[in-house]
């Protein structure tokens, strides 16, 4: 099984632990074995240790250390954000955040579509059930 | 970014007598954890090169000096003297790092796992930014490649806050990147 996603300059990884948990960010240089230079169109370039990121399969084509600009534009160019949003894993966070954030009326109002999804399902089934047996 | 160690510039010379009426200035830079330690050590060295104490000298600066550029990757060359049980030895390390503080303080902790020394037995006698070309160590030229790659071969899954951190798991971890 050989390995699909490398540390490289321009590897899109998620942040997962820390002040900037949740943030997508760029590997824009990688200082020694545990430390990679980072940056994201709304932080400082910093350092980050390679513990704090989970790499995903986005890259995008950049040179080593780009200005800012260079970067939201190499950015905006590969559509990070809608490709990142539109990958499964994207999505899941996003429901997970969505979740999270739902407030007493919200739960309500999903338990009635829950019920109502299930009785569909469950009308379909009998349905279903009373073809085979007859 | 909190470094322990702080780079202070720290200026003083020796109180003016009848005999000399002007002294003169000495400047150092040094690395301290705070500025009080950081006057400290200026003595400990003057003492060591000129016939000044701190009872007859006064410090006239001590600042702390910033890193200018501390969003770019450099090497760092840092020349040091240290203590062993058996001896004085010099020693020149390499760093890749973003600031020069930073570099500092992985000297300190790789001393003291590789050699055991504890950082009052170690006197940096320079420190110097390298460029790529001139970096003497294989460990910093290996990362002096533009189209660097390598992948993360192991995956630790951590809570993502301290306070998720539990003592037994239900199931053993799936290190597979």
């Amino acid at each position: 099984m050989p390995f699909k996603r490398y540390v490289e300059v321009g590897r899109i990884a998620l942040v997962n632990y820390g002040k900037d948990y949740g943030k997508l960010v760029v590997i824009v240089d990688v200082i020694d074995q545990n430390r990679a230079l980072v940056d994201a169109p709304d932080m400082v370039r910093g350092q980050m240790n390679f513990k704090r990121l989970t790499l995903t399969d986005i890259k995008i084509d950049i040179k080593r250390v780009p200005n800012k600009k260079t970067l939201i534009a190499a950015l905006e160019a590969a559509d990070v954000k809608n490709k990142w949003e539109s990958s499964s894993w994207g999505r899941k966070l996003i429901v997970q955040k969505k979740r999270a954030s739902l407030n007493d009326f919200d739960r309500f109002k999903i338990m009635l579509a829950k019920i109502k999804k299930a009785g569909v399902v469950r009308q379909e089934l009998a349905k279903l059930k009373k073809e085979t047996t007859c | 970014m909190s470094y322990k160690f702080h780079q202070f510039q720290v200026v003083g010379r020796g109180l003016p007598t009848e005999t000399d009426e002007h002294p003169k200035i000495y400047r150092m830079k040094l690395w301290a954890t705070n500025e009080v330690r950081a006057k400290s050590k200026f003595w400990y060295f003057l003492r060591k090169l000129k016939k000044v104490k701190k009872s007859n000298g006064q410090m006239l600066a001590i600042n702390e000096i910033f890193e200018k550029n501390p969003t770019t990757i450099k090497n760092y060359g840092i020349w040091l003297r240290y203590q062993s049980r058996t001896g004085y030895h010099n020693m020149y390390k390499e760093y890749r790092d973003t600031t020069l503080n930073g570099g500092i303080e992985q000297m300190y902790t790789e001393m003291a796992s590789r050699h055991r020394v504890r950082h009052h037995c170690i006197q940096v006698i320079k420190t110097a930014t390298i460029p790529a070309k001139l970096c003497k160590r294989e460990s910093t030229k290996q990362f002096h490649n533009s189209k660097i790659k390598f992948p993360l071969v192991f995956k630790k899954v951590r809570p993502p806050t301290r306070k998720l951190k539990t003592t037994y798991k239900a199931s053993r971890p799936n290190l597979f990147v």
